[in-house]
């Protein structure tokens, strides 16, 4: 491995962590704005929203929701830096291919 | 059926884990699966995992007795997931091995930190160990008639012979197994709820099989004259009161009245019974020889005295209703009396809740509704729903009386935060009170949110794959999985109580009933379902332990490296044992409510792994000595906080307002502290190397 790929794998590693830090952030206010709803605003909570349901259900619904997606973006968006990547391709064939 | 349905299951997982057995030789084998297990599978397996019984039944039930405060632990139990995957997936895999404190470890290679960490992942290990086992038990009871001893005992040495033989290969397939069944039943059953749609009183009657009928308990009017009382109920006299006040008004909050009266007795070929709750009861007379009940003749009819508790709501003046209840009676001499009569296998308790109203537009049944449609009805406030709740207390003669009643409720009450965890501030209650609920119900929040990313048997299934971009993928999986699932529990736990499939006595038996609704082939799936699950956890968190030992414990006591061979000899032993200790303790423990040690398990991982974690991975600052203390305060910190919480207070037979600790979560004070901690003694540590060796910190750059 040469310096400069190596280079490129901490960088990788690092911008993937930020991404992480920012969802973890991102996915903390959504959480904490349930529990700050649920403990100072609890009337607030039986709002009707759509279907008939309440506010405590599509916002609990909704974390769970938002988790799935959360998780799928992280995903696309720590895969997307992909374009130097001809030569790990070369390297690993069958790993490449079991990632499909 | 059941237990036909049982014995398949269990003969397919043996069989799994001895087919798999044969991959779990060597180090690598035994302890992580040889890092050959593909991202798809792992991620099922970290849901069969995951998805222990409480999360299963235990969520199910308090959705059902509780409604919205149950799913929030569904909420909390999955938000947890996102830190294991955003922050501790990849460098786990990356920076770990066979343990977890194999990457807290890598920059420090510190004796210290393996020992703190193996204590942690054992004492975690343990506390979440012994209520799968204990539940084990409770739940093989009912569902297969086979006693509590036996139950675990079955349990229990299924497991090690799993985990001994098969190690982390097995142990992945057994969870992979039963996350996947899990799922396509948790479907099944969603979708058997949303076809049933919600109805009014709803009734389960299947001819010939007493169970499943629905009793619809009598409300009668009654006038009250004084201490005497004039009610529509043969011979009646008032013999007893219970009222219960609320805490901070003079407001009487439940008014229960016992009373005598008589109830006709049967006569059937030779036999005699009586009707009681909708069941017929034999009752020989020559061969009923109970205290506190009494024959009498009236013209040529023969009855029987009974006494039994009615819930009083108050009427126009004198007038009240008085509504049936059930109740147990444990009298000074050990006898057993459930409504009125002694308990017997055909006098037991029966089902409760179902929904007393819905929205005019629907009639009586909505019928088949979508999955939005469905909760929209059941928060719509005009819908009354009948919430199971019960009141224990003593009456003078040292009779202990657990009174069981249906308390109707606003849908939009019952679907949003306040039932199991009050947060309003209510009228008269002092403010010091409304903060201490607040603060109760933000740690536990906080503890669930935290302590999922921290717990061993989850932290151990990221050694199993080849790659960290395999460890984050089978993250991603396990939250799709996890997240649907915990969606499904919610349709569960509502579906329960709108089918009257609630024990009074029991939330935890609310799936299983209402699985028992739609047929017995679906009850017999889930009996067998319950029991692999239990497999899955237990044998994840053995294996949890067994690394602890083997990795962590045994090098930083002996001081010495071990060979490969030696470690999986020891990690093998030490299986067995953990799981002979399981099994003891799981029959111990028979008889108390265990499932609070759930929640201390969280509370401990999150307060004694997780700030090390995080720390580890954050800044740059951090040192072995900081490690280690964090470890071991947020151990010490959590466990201590919660012996000396009101909870456990009562446990103790003390009065739970004198507790040192005024609230039950300790996540709150015990997170926060070991962070600090860790901070505080990283920089001490530091300073002193510093001063000490004065190359430390140029090298550190």
């Amino acid at each position: 491995m040469s310096q400069h790929q190596i280079n490129d794998k901490d960088f990788s590693e690092k911008r993937k962590s930020n991404i992480g830090v920012m969802m973890t952030v991102l996915y903390s206010i959504v959480y904490g704005g349930f529990v700050f709803l649920s403990v100072f605003y609890p009337s607030l909570m039986s709002l009707r929203t759509f279907f008939g349901m309440n506010l405590a259900i599509t916002y609990g619904l909704g974390l769970i929701v938002t988790a799935i997606i959360f998780a799928i973006i992280y995903n696309q968006m720590v895969r997307m830096p992909r374009v130097d990547e001809n030569s790990e391709k070369a390297l690993k064939p069958d790993q490449k291919e079991k990632e499909g | 059926m059941t237990v036909i349905v049982f014995i398949i299951f269990v003969g397919l997982v043996l069989a799994i884990s001895a087919y798999t057995s044969r991959k779990s030789s060597g180090i690598g084998g035994f302890f992580v699966a040889n890092n050959a297990i593909e991202w798809e599978i792992n991620g099922i397996a970290f849901a069969g995992s995951y998805l222990s019984v409480a999360s299963f039944l235990g969520i199910c039930g308090l959705i059902a007795f509780f409604g919205f405060d149950g799913f929030l632990y569904s909420i909390g139990f999955l938000a947890g997931w996102v830190i294991a995957l955003f922050v501790i997936a990849e460098p786990m895999k990356r920076m770990g091995t066979f343990v977890f404190s194999d990457a807290l470890d890598q920059r420090f290679n510190h004796r210290g930190i393996r020992l703190a960490a193996g204590i942690s992942v054992l004492i975690v290990s343990l506390f979440y160990l012994v209520p799968q086992m204990v539940g084990a038990g409770v739940l093989i009871e009912p569902l297969l008639g086979i006693s509590h001893f036996w139950g675990v005992i079955i349990v229990g040495s299924a497991v090690i012979a799993i985990v001994a033989v098969g190690g982390m290969t097995s142990t992945t397939y057994v969870q992979f197994f039963n996350g996947g069944l899990l799922l396509l039943f948790a479907v099944i059953l969603t979708g058997a709820v949303l076809l049933r749609g919600i109805s009014v009183n709803q009734t389960n009657i299947e001819e010939g099989d007493v169970d499943l009928t629905s009793y619809q308990f009598r409300e009668i009017e009654a006038e009250l004259q004084g201490e005497s009382l004039d009610v529509d109920l043969s011979g009646a006299q008032l013999i007893g009161r219970h009222v219960e006040i609320g805490p901070n008004t003079s407001e009487e909050t439940l008014v229960l009245y016992q009373i005598s009266h008589l109830v006709p007795v049967i006569e059937d070929g030779e036999d005699d019974f009586v009707n009681i709750k909708g069941r017929m009861i034999p009752v020989t007379k020559d061969d009923f020889d109970v205290p506190f009940l009494a024959f009498e003749e009236m013209g040529n009819e023969t009855y029987l005295r009974i006494q039994d508790w009615w819930r009083v709501v108050p009427g126009e003046g004198d007038m009240a209703t008085l509504v049936e209840t059930q109740f147990r009676a444990v009298h000074p001499d050990g006898s057993v009396n459930v409504n009125g009569i002694p308990e017997s296998s055909e006098n037991r308790m029966r089902q409760v809740g179902g929904v007393s109203q819905i929205p005019e537009r629907f009639g009586t049944s909505t019928g088949a509704m979508g999955p939005l449609r469905l909760l929209g009805v059941v928060s719509d406030p005009n819908t009354i729903i009948q919430q199971p709740k019960n009141t224990a207390f003593l009456t003078n003669e040292g009779v202990e009386v657990t009174v069981y009643y249906e308390d109707p409720i606003k849908g939009s009450i019952f679907m949003r935060p306040g039932l199991l965890f009050p947060l309003e501030a209510k009228p008269g209650e002092p403010a010091s009170t409304t903060l201490l609920n607040r603060l109760n119900f933000i740690s536990l929040m906080l503890a669930l949110f935290l302590g999922t990313a921290a717990l061993p048997h989850i932290l151990i299934r990221y050694f199993t794959v080849p790659d960290p971009d395999s460890a984050r993928k089978s993250t991603i999986i396990a939250i799709i999985s996890i997240g649907l699932f915990y969606i499904f529990t919610m349709y569960l736990g509502v579906g329960a109580i709108n089918s009257r499939a609630l024990n009074p006595e029991t939330s935890n038996m609310s799936a299983p009933l209402l699985a028992r609704s739609f047929g017995e082939v679906l009850f017999a799936m889930i009996s067998g379902i319950a029991f692999t699950t239990v497999l899955a956890t237990v044998s994840g968190l053995i294996m949890a332990a067994s690394g602890a030992v083997a990795h962590d414990l045994m090098g930083s006591i002996r001081r010495r490296e071990f060979s490969d061979d030696t470690k999986v000899r020891v990690g093998r032993l030490v299986t067995i044992v953990v799981g002979i200790i399981g099994i003891v303790l799981g029959i111990i423990f028979r008889e108390m409510n265990v499932s609070f040690l759930v929640g201390w398990a969280f509370a401990v991982a999150a307060s004694a792994n997780l700030p090390s974690l995080v720390m580890m991975l954050f800044w740059k600052r951090t040192t072995a000595q900081g490690i280690i203390s964090s470890i071991l305060v947020g151990i010490f910190a959590s466990v201590s906080l919660i012996l000396l919480s009101p909870d456990m207070w009562a446990r103790y037979g003390l009065d739970p307002a004198n507790a040192p600790m005024p609230i039950n979560q300790p996540g709150i004070v015990s997170i926060p502290l070991s962070f600090i901690v860790l901070v505080v003694v990283s920089l001490i540590s530091a300073k002193r190397k510093a001063e000490t060796d004065p190359l430390g910190p140029s090298l550190r750059e």
